[in-house]
């Protein structure tokens, strides 16, 4: 079983793997984006209180939805390296980084644009916006520590351990900022709270969430095969795979 | 709907759309650059199969 | 806890707490900074007694988080830098309970100094007594919470050079609930409302960061080291 694992897991193995699925992939996320923006973009209604802002939704909230995903993928996959020392978990927790920051950043900007109109300033301490912003310092630092450490493989540990206190101080952090901002309630309705969707509204954003996991898939594997690639360039089944290109 | 109305946007054009290209830009971006990193790599593996094939 | 364990425990709260207190600028300084940044803002709001009242709670403890955090790189860097950390992990006894030891030692040198100062501070920025008490018992239990969740931040950064910058990187996040609850409940109890809520949610993190912290904090230091 354990011998089972490690070779399914192996380098090789995923590389070839996911060699195969990522057109399917790539496919399937550009099917997924089209179906998801025609829907969100035209088809859908408008909201009759926030107007067309509210097709912001469609992007802000699987944005947001991905970038704590993102994390939790990130140190889970840490967790699993911590412990059983496998590469190819390593690799996938060094890939989620980039792009679960990129996913947090988009929420939070997303998240600023379509406050504009609906409380009339880019910027406010609203729970949800600056819980994302927390979350983005915690990609910041996880970025931050991994490039600082020169010896790869303690990096890749030290920066597992940091994702883990990360992933433990979330919960806690979330509802803090639930608290704080509660008992300093601005007037505001919250963006996105969308408190009960109606299903024509519904629908595309959870087509749209769909296409932003495909996404990601499909990015993380691009990443980790280029990792891949790199660390083992000089072994004989790199030349083999890619020899007749 | 005619597309001036589909751009105008309800007159949210500026926010709506500067949500989705930025948005639309860097999802692209996390595309682009690993195929690029990707060719980068395979050059360089042929490179040195090249070197030591000939040898 | 075994009997031996629990005298290295002792062993190491001595020995730790005896060099910290020779090194006068490692416990004198951060309380310096804590005084001379708070006077700061005065200067830079303008000395009206009620906006200063009104923001005193925040701007102590955010200025006790930053004076906790620039002390901390003492805990483990020169022990480090001897080599003895590497001794104290390969040596006989558990290393969480080491690493217990330097985390309290820590707090003994920093948050109760931080916390006993607050009055002080608390009466320059014209925050009333009540306020005072409540603020003593925030830091009480809030400053322990920065000593442990701060050490995972300096046990994953003690190998880089210049890492203090990373570290604020690092912790300051982690950091937020502490604050959060910590000036919330001066600010709440000023409001004469009830504070149980607030002091009970701070000690339950406090539970939680003495279980967890010490053992990330353990487990960083065999990779730094």
């Amino acid at each position: 079983m354990w011998k089972a694992i490690k070779r399914l897991t192996s380098f090789k193995n995923f590389y070839r793997f996911s060699g195969k699925l990522l057109p399917w992939f790539g496919a399937i996320t550009l099917v997924l984006f089209l179906t998801g923006l025609y829907w969100g973009l035209v088809i859908a209604p408008i909201d009759y209180l926030q107007k067309d802002s509210y097709r912001i939704l469609y992007i802000h909230v699987p944005a947001a939805w991905m970038s704590l995903f993102v994390y939790i993928v990130m140190a889970a996959s840490g967790a699993i390296h911590l412990v059983w020392k496998t590469k190819l978990s390593e690799v996938i927790a060094n890939s989620c980084a980039p792009i679960g920051a990129t996913f947090t950043f988009l929420a939070l900007v997303t998240g600023a644009i379509w406050g504009q109109p609906t409380w009339g300033t880019w910027w406010v301490w609203d729970a949800r916006l600056t819980s994302e912003l927390v979350l983005l310092f915690l990609y910041i630092g996880y970025m931050a520590l991994h490039s600082a450490i020169e010896d790869r493989a303690s990096a890749a540990r030290a920066a597992a351990i940091l994702a883990i206190v990360g992933l433990v101080n979330i919960p806690i952090i979330h509802f803090s900022v639930n608290w704080w901002f509660t008992l300093h309630q601005v007037a505001s309705i919250s963006v996105g709270k969308g408190s009960s969707l109606h299903p024509s509204m519904y629908w595309p954003l959870m087509v749209m969430t769909a296409a932003f996991k495909f996404y990601f898939a499909t990015v993380l594997m691009m990443t980790a095969r280029n990792e891949i690639l790199e660390r083992d360039q000089n072994s004989n089944w790199v030349r083999e795979e890619e020899k007749n290109l | 709907m005619s597309l001036n109305e589909f751009f105008y946007m309800g007159g949210y054009a500026f926010h709506v759309w500067t949500s989705y290209g930025l948005t639309l830009l860097l999802l692209v971006l996390h595309i682009v650059l690993p195929i690029r990193r990707r060719k980068q790599l395979l050059r360089r593996i042929h490179k040195t199969i090249k070197r030591e094939s000939a040898s | 806890m075994t009997n031996t364990s629990l005298k290295a425990f002792n062993a190491m709260v001595r020995r730790d707490f005896t060099l910290a207190l020779r090194n006068k600028s490692e416990w004198a300084n951060p309380l310096f900074f804590f005084i001379l940044a708070c006077s700061l803002f005065p200067l830079g709001i303008g000395p009206e007694p009620n906006t200063l009242e009104k923001i005193a709670p925040g701007i102590i403890w955010v200025t006790a988080l930053l004076a906790a955090m620039l002390s901390l790189d003492g805990v483990f860097r020169s022990d480090f830098e001897d080599g003895s950390l590497e001794q104290q992990i390969l040596g006989p006894h558990p290393f969480t309970v080491l690493v217990y030891a330097k985390i309290l030692v820590h707090w003994l040198i920093t948050g109760i100094p931080l916390m006993l100062l607050s009055p002080l501070l608390g009466v320059i920025l014209h925050l009333p007594a009540d306020g005072i008490i409540l603020l003593m018992i925030s830091l009480l239990l809030g400053t322990p919470v920065l000593s442990l969740i701060g050490s995972i931040g300096v046990a994953l950064t003690v190998g880089i050079k210049r890492g203090g910058m990373l570290l604020s990187l690092l912790i300051l996040p982690l950091y937020i609930p502490v604050l959060i609850f910590g000036a919330g409940a001066v600010d709440v109890g000023l409001g004469g409302l009830d504070t149980s809520g607030h002091f009970l949610l701070m000690a339950a993190i406090l539970v939680l960061a003495i279980t967890l912290a010490p053992l990330a904090t353990a487990a960083a230091l065999k990779v730094s080291v």
